[in-house]
């Protein structure tokens, strides 16, 4: 059945949100932010190399999509994926271990920045081609049908939360993939991150539509604009996605408009983004608007955020320091992990 | 025993994979209602229903990752490529996903997927559905690449395929579907990593696989009549190479010659050659020698088609030089 298409939403400054829900969403955001920091520094000061993506500015996508889900949902991420492993519950000593290459990594330090994976966290990945995640969540999505009709789970439906870009809208595998979710009525929430770049190549240079929310109408499934800067609102929308999900509803497509604070890598020279369209964006810092938010609401104390920073302070530290402290991965062990009988 | 086409004991094994483990489907474009474009699925959409053996949209990039994200997360998929050419549209899935996954993830996950169709030069089908693809994906790590020959074989292998934890990419031919012989009645699995030793002989080895083997074994028949005694292995396992059985193989015959489908350039053969100058090149007496199809679109006239692979007169007269100088 065709699902009707929602138009924008405008949002109300209310939200059902209780004072323990902000304070662990406030944490993750800063807990997001303060480990992309940590990676700047840790890579201009050559602890970690190739390509680092960093999320400083997206922050209020990642919480609230990713804490609006259960342990047990999956979640899918790109390249810039360091932050979306922290929200599922990925300890960041791991992320970090891993982005410096070490043994205790999560990814065994073979992976990299853009490998981030934790099957125990149901976090299927850093997937570093545009586009090629949305098929792998698709498929995890698949699953979660198959094993409530075929396996007979007497579990809830697990819900998959897949992030991509912008860039990656005007690629095949975006469109394939809404179709066979619709087509199969998949439990999928398509998370578009629209920070308005793809590296160099600004949206609407690429884009014929460039409103990607809309691309939903013609697969019939609901596709929903959201403020990206605004972790509130995207976790409100994201709630109503993961229960039409978990109810056998069906996908929906959610476009995030937020941006970027930093260059595409740390290798981006970052000289195309005009310095005022920066500065308009800086202003509406996510994290800011949330601490704003919390404190005219009564939903917390300046002491208390204060008590969240510094947690989230001695964790990234600790995160370092469990990092550097990491044995590398042992040469004996370079075939490791190619099969899973791990004989060849 | 009984009689069985080559379609039909791919079907069995699939159907009998299915019936012991209900986390083993079926993905793939007309797999369901349509039975499969070489009828390997045929009735098992009516047996298992629509989720079991799904139809999907003409999406291969899509519907291959899409496996894979199933395959991680607890199911048993095969991808059937209606026609093994098309997953060039799924190479990305196929190789930074299927294969390359399971170690850049540090061991998070397992890939128990099998991506399986017919391949190989056909009749006048034109140069993209007559591809010789198992070379492009023989250089991707972590997957394993099996080739069938016979009902026997793909019956048995194909059940290994579905139970292995990782990525197996399964050829079929195109021209074997009809290929017919008695097969067990009882059930049996054949090992994914073993080449099979198809004649036993002393004068030389003739290496090979799929189709190429019955070009093999109808230029032996003749070869035999004219006092020839070629031993005669089929790879069966693409990747890896059973280097064991081959250098055992050569340590008798000190002789190598290899029919293969695909091209020359970068070839099974030449990898095999290079393994095999590696490990045992004291014991050739000859440089080996490769008949291999030719470095071209496979073109659709029938003559140009012929003279594009390899064909039993061939093989004849290569055995002979090839004895000849040894003589």
């Amino acid at each position: 059945m065709k699902e009707k298409v929602v138009l924008p939403v405008i949002h109300s400054q209310n939200y059902e949100i209780n004072k323990e829900e902000a304070l662990l969403i406030y944490q993750d955001m800063m807990l997001g932010r303060s480990f992309e920091d940590m990676c700047a520094q840790m890579y201009y000061r050559g602890k970690m190399f190739g390509f680092v993506h960093l999320y400083n500015g997206q922050e209020a996508v990642s919480t609230g999509v990713i804490k609006a889900l259960q342990q047990q949902d999956y979640a899918c991420s790109t390249y810039r994926d360091h932050v979306h492993a922290l929200s599922k519950g990925v300890p960041p000593k791991e992320v970090m271990a891993e982005l410096f290459g070490k043994e205790t990594g999560c990814s065994k330090g073979r992976g990299g920045s853009m490998h981030i994976f934790s099957a125990k966290h149901n976090f299927l990945g850093g997937f570093a081609f545009i586009g090629e995640g949305i098929p792998v969540a698709t498929g995890a999505a698949f699953q979660s049908i198959y094993s409530k009709q075929v396996l007979q789970s007497k579990e809830d439906i697990q819900v998959t939360a897949c992030f991509f870009g912008d860039g990656t809208t005007n690629n095949g595998q975006f469109f394939e993939c809404l179709n066979m979710a619709v087509l199969w009525k998949l439990p999928i929430i398509f998370v578009v991150e629209n920070n308005q770049w793809a590296i160099g190549m600004a949206h609407h240079r690429s884009a014929s539509t460039p409103e990607i929310y809309k691309k939903a109408e013609v697969f019939g499934l609901p596709g929903i604009e959201v403020d990206g800067m605004d972790v509130l609102a995207v976790r409100e929308v994201s709630l109503d996605a993961i229960k039409r999900a978990r109810l056998g509803e069906g996908p929906t497509l959610i476009e995030a408009l937020t941006y970027r604070f930093r260059g595409h890598s740390l290798a981006d020279p970052d000289e195309l983004r005009s310095r005022d369209e920066k500065a308009a964006w800086v202003a509406r810092d996510p994290i800011i608007r949330l601490k704003n938010y919390m404190l005219v609401n009564n939903l917390a104390k300046p002491e208390e955020l204060k008590d969240i920073e510094d947690i989230v302070h001695k964790q990234i530290e600790d995160s370092v320091d469990f990092a550097l402290s990491s044995p590398e991965p042992d040469i004996k062990d370079l075939r490791k992990y190619l099969f899973a009988d791990d004989k060849i | 025993m009984k009689k069985t086409l080559m379609f039909d004991a791919l079907r069995e094994a699939t159907d009998e994979e299915m019936e012991k483990d209900n986390r083993v489907l079926v993905i793939g474009e007309d797999v369901g209602h349509y039975g499969g474009s070489y009828k390997v699925t045929k009735g098992l959409h009516a047996k298992y229903g629509d989720l079991r053996v799904l139809d999907t949209p003409i999406a291969e990039n899509s519907f291959t990752g899409m496996a894979i994200g199933a395959a991680m997360t607890g199911l048993r998929p095969i991808v059937e490529g209606m026609n093994m050419s098309f997953l060039l549209l799924a190479f990305n899935q196929i190789s930074n996903n299927a294969g390359m996954l399971r170690y850049t993830s540090g061991g998070n996950f397992k890939i128990p997927i099998v991506i399986r169709g017919p391949g190989g030069v056909g009749r006048q089908l034109g140069a993209e559905h007559s591809q010789r693809l198992e070379t492009y994906f023989q250089a991707i790590p972590g997957l394993k690449i099996v080739a069938c020959s016979t009902p026997y074989n793909a019956k048995g292998l194909l059940k290994a395929a579905i139970r292995d934890d990782n990525p197996v990419i399964f050829f079929e031919h195109v021209l074997l579907y009809n290929l017919q012989e008695d097969i067990p009645l009882e059930e049996y699995v054949l090992p994914l990593d073993k080449a099979e030793v198809v004649r036993t002989g002393l004068d030389l080895t003739i290496i090979t696989y799929s189709r190429m083997r019955h070009h093999v074994m109808q230029a032996v028949d003749i070869l035999v009549q004219e006092g020839y005694n070629p031993e005669v292995i089929d790879l069966i396992s693409l990747k890896p190479l059973d280097i064991k059985t081959i250098a055992e193989s050569i340590k008798k015959t000190h002789l190598v010659i290899i029919v293969e489908e695909c091209m020359k350039t970068a070839g099974i053969a030449a990898e095999l050659i290079a393994q095999i100058n590696e490990q045992v090149f004291d014991e050739l007496d000859a440089p080996v020698v490769r008949l291999s199809s030719q470095d071209i679109p496979t073109p659709y006239n029938g003559k140009l088609e012929q003279a594009t692979v390899i064909h039993p007169q061939q093989i004849i007269e290569a055995v002979k030089r090839l004895v000849k100088l040894q003589a």
